[in-house]
């Protein structure tokens, strides 16, 4: 197989780890003010807090894999969407240091929660712009980026980011009706209700967003015999969509995650055919954006040792910290 | 072309604040992670409680300087392509993978063991968390070697071909790349930095509750262990520095030009400028105060070897040389008065009065961040010698930028600036704060208020879960602490 499009799919698996992993996590931010002033709070952050480092460490997986294995998208995509990524890594710092700083001083403990909250807002509809932002497609002249820096704000953009803070709203609210119980968990289930709705909604909404917005995209869906491959993942989506919100009603605990992780996957898919076999839309393939073969070469051996090493090591963590967040206090 | 100039500068600058600003935290982290894994390894060895106790002191400072360290880390592994995207087009396919390698074999490492080491000493007992430990300390070294294995190519790059494009693409041996010739030197002389900067922290923790308390044994134990790291070290961290200074002339002699102040070429012995203020218009550095001959016998090992300066380099491949002069004296003048500390406790150890000699406790703690001063000097001693290039002798900063407004640039430096002495400035404080709360017997881990972290409930209960967890690491002594932050 051709090592160009192992590496697209290497990105694009530490895309998708990050995009659940610290979805959920960023998700319990967006959902944060919604939980009760202490111990609701203190659990739902206690349930992401041994684990929230790792799994943003995802982004930087998928930043440096972009830059070193696709440079040429990396060096285009950035200066396009300069203000999203800026707001993204401030939203990031604020979330990020809140973990910590919240405990230190109960003065100041409304503030960085409207921090974590803030931060994970901003960092969830960055990063659903600057998905936007990529597939509308990115002006680029030579080996450069040509627009403006307003290019990426249309109401396109405006919609992924939406029905990405949706979605990672549903990410967390469903890890925590898995990780958490009693009240907290009924609330969570009552979120999620809602999380799920708009996401699927606004799901469907950037699909057929994506038809219209070239023909190119139009044709990867409708076209025979393309229609025959691609029919399937609406399909799918549309029966996981209707299992997930069964799954929330009921009394499963971790069903309605694993199903909302599900309907990323399929999400996934679904970018996976519009934009392919483009990097860049409209005009950068990602062989255009390739590294060279030896560049190729020497990160696979790298990731072929240390990947399976790594979600080893990960699940342990997970499995170390596995089961309900305590309801009851120390007194 | 104004405007290109502006966003250029701009972008430079941005770069330049938020690397210093993050640099702080691993020089620290890579250090305190390594103490922590000393500590707890000598407590399963020794069973001495003291040293549990100080672990569980360091490990929320830990925690909390590791969280700054993430977040202003992230920020960097992005500015490649925000800021610098033509750079980041070039040089991608050589120095890209290194970094790709730094993620795989450093960060998934530090990060995926970093909640067991925080919070999970209960649930995997003593040995599998003391791995964990050592799994992060091992990550933050192995950060550095990939990160200055990039930063040593872009002073000393080696084993390149140019493409069709432009672009720098990997010739035969990556060996060759990774292991360029400035590379060594540089990771060894940071690395000891980043541990000299956490042992002056920690002596000047222990010096600030020794004068409070001579007593005090936890604090007797971390300024003790602090002054063997200054005075073992820091020697070895002076002659590291000569060598990579010597490597320095080799690859990068219009840096050292430019450290030492010789505008002008020395056929008989230069001389070594002490003290001084560069005039880069006149060419001279003006009320000087200089060693005849002595630059020679340091750089050459011969009072009258023949040293050439800037007036054989053209102005405009010269670095800025009033910065790199001011610099190269901070970090060498710190190192030094490291030295002293050094020698001072040593003599007070032999004489057995280092926990009474008031003077170096007050000494001690003056100098407890002098390392972070003298990392951001060499830092800025190494980077702006660099200059006018950010791939020595190859490309121009000037000529990889991003296309980028002025305007836009201006805007992100604005809101880094703000929100990085806002938000790394409270949580300094917060540390701080930690730090001058005296250690004690019973010392608790990282907090969590009055739940968790996380309980295992349901699957395993009985005498080894958490009992709703105040504490993350076993409680040797009491549980609760007035003044810590009290159960809702």
């Amino acid at each position: 197989m051709d090592l160009t499009v192992i590496w697209a799919f290497i990105i694009a698996f530490a895309v998708f780890a990050y995009v659940v992993m610290d979805g959920f996590d960023l998700g319990i931010g967006i959902l944060f003010p919604t939980f009760r002033v202490g111990k609701g709070r203190n659990r739902a952050m206690n349930s992401i807090a041994p684990v929230w480092d790792g799994n943003e460490t995802w982004l930087v997986l998928g930043g440096g894999g972009l830059f070193a294995a696709f440079p040429l998208a990396y060096a285009v995509i950035l200066p396009a969407t300069y203000p999203l990524i800026i707001a993204m890594l401030l939203g990031l710092v604020f979330r990020g240091v809140a973990f910590e700083y919240r405990w230190r001083d109960p003065a100041h403990e409304k503030f960085w929660d409207a921090a974590f909250f803030g931060g994970s807002v901003v960092a969830a509809m960055a990063q659903g712009m600057t998905l936007g932002a990529l597939l509308q497609g990115i002006e680029v002249e030579g080996r450069a980026y040509a627009g403006s820096w307003w290019d990426w704000l249309t109401p396109y953009t405006f919609l992924t980011g939406l029905g990405t803070v949706a979605g990672y709203a549903l990410l967390g609210s469903t890890w925590l009706i898995w990780k958490l119980d009693g009240g907290v968990q009924a609330h969570a289930r009552y979120v999620a209700l809602r999380a799920a709705s708009a996401t699927i909604v606004l799901m469907g909404a950037v699909s057929l967003y994506n038809i219209t917005l070239n023909a190119e995209y139009a044709a990867h869906w409708l076209a025979v015999p393309q229609i025959y491959y691609a029919a399937p993942v609406p399909v799918v989506t549309g029966l996981v969509a209707i299992a997930l919100i069964r799954a929330i009603r009921g009394d499963a605990h971790s069903a309605p995650f694993w199903l909302a992780l599900a309907l990323f996957f399929l999400g996934m898919a679904g970018l996976g055919v519009t934009i392919w076999p483009n990097v860049v839309p409209p005009g950068i393939t990602i062989w255009d954006a390739a590294a060279p073969k030896r560049s190729q070469v020497f990160m696979l051996i790298g990731v072929a040792i240390t990947l399976p090493l790594i979600i080893g090591y990960t699940a342990w963590a997970y499995w170390v910290f596995r089961g309900k967040v305590g309801d009851e206090g120390y007194h | 072309m104004l405007e290109n100039l502006d966003a250029l500068l701009l972008a430079r600058i941005q770069f330049a604040f938020t690397v210093s600003f993050h640099f702080f935290f691993p020089a620290f982290s890579i250090g305190l992670a390594s103490y922590l894994a000393v500590l707890e390894g000598l407590w399963l060895k020794t069973g001495r409680s003291v040293y549990l106790d100080l672990f569980k002191y360091w490990l929320k400072i830990f925690a909390i300087a590791f969280a700054m360290g993430v977040v202003s880390g992230i920020v960097m592994s992005y500015q490649f392509g925000t800021n610098w995207s033509v750079f980041s087009d070039k040089a991608g396919s050589v120095i890209g993978p290194l970094m790709a390698y730094e993620v795989l074999t450093a960060f998934f490492l530090e990060a995926g063991f970093l909640g067991v080491m925080l919070f999970g000493m209960e649930k995997v007992g003593k040995k599998l968390h003391f791995a964990a430990t050592l799994m992060v300390a091992l990550g933050t070294f192995v950060s550095a070697f990939w990160i200055l294995s990039v930063n040593s190519w872009m002073h000393t790059p080696t084993g390149y071909l140019i493409g069709a494009n432009g672009q720098f693409l990997p010739g035969d041996s990556w060996w060759t790349i990774i292991f360029n010739p400035s590379f060594p030197y540089r990771l060894v002389h940071t690395v000891m930095a980043a541990y000299l900067t956490t042992a002056f922290v920690v002596g000047a923790v222990g010096a600030w509750h020794l004068l409070k308390d001579r007593a005090n044994p936890h604090a007797r134990t971390m300024f003790s262990m602090a002054m063997w790291m200054a005075a073992i070290v820091t020697p070895l961290q002076i002659f590291a520095g000569d060598m990579h200074g010597l490597n320095t002339l080799e690859h990068q002699p219009a840096k050292v030009m430019a450290m030492e102040g010789h505008y002008q070429s020395h056929p008989e012995g230069a001389p070594l400028i002490l003290f001084g203020i560069p005039d880069s218009e006149a060419k001279t550095v003006r009320y000087a105060v200089e060693i005849p001959k002595f630059s020679s016998l340091i750089l050459k090992h011969d009072l009258d070897a023949p040293l050439a300066g800037l007036d054989t380099i053209p102005d405009d491949e010269e670095p800025p040389v009033g910065m790199l002069f001011s610099s190269f004296r901070i970090m060498v003048g710190i190192g030094f008065a490291m030295l002293g500390i050094g020698l001072w406790s040593l003599s007070g150890r032999v004489r057995g009065r280092l926990y009474e000699m008031s003077w170096l406790h007050r000494a001690a703690v003056l100098m407890g961040p002098s390392g972070f001063a003298a990392v951001l000097a060499g830092w800025i001693t190494t980077e702006v010698g660099r200059q006018p290039y950010v791939i020595y002798g190859v490309l121009r900063t000037a000529d990889a930028a991003s296309p980028l407004d002025g305007p836009a640039v201006a805007a992100s430096l604005l809101a880094f600036i703000l929100i990085y002495f806002t938000v790394f400035g409270i949580g300094v404080w917060y540390i701080l704060k930690l730090m001058g709360k005296a250690p004690h017997a019973g010392e608790y881990g990282v907090k969590r208020g009055d739940v968790g972290p996380i309980r295992t409930a349901g699957i395993t209960p009985g005498p080894t879960q958490n009992p709703g967890g105040e504490e993350t690491l076993p409680t040797e002594a009491q549980p609760a602490v007035p003044g810590e932050r009290e159960p809702v």
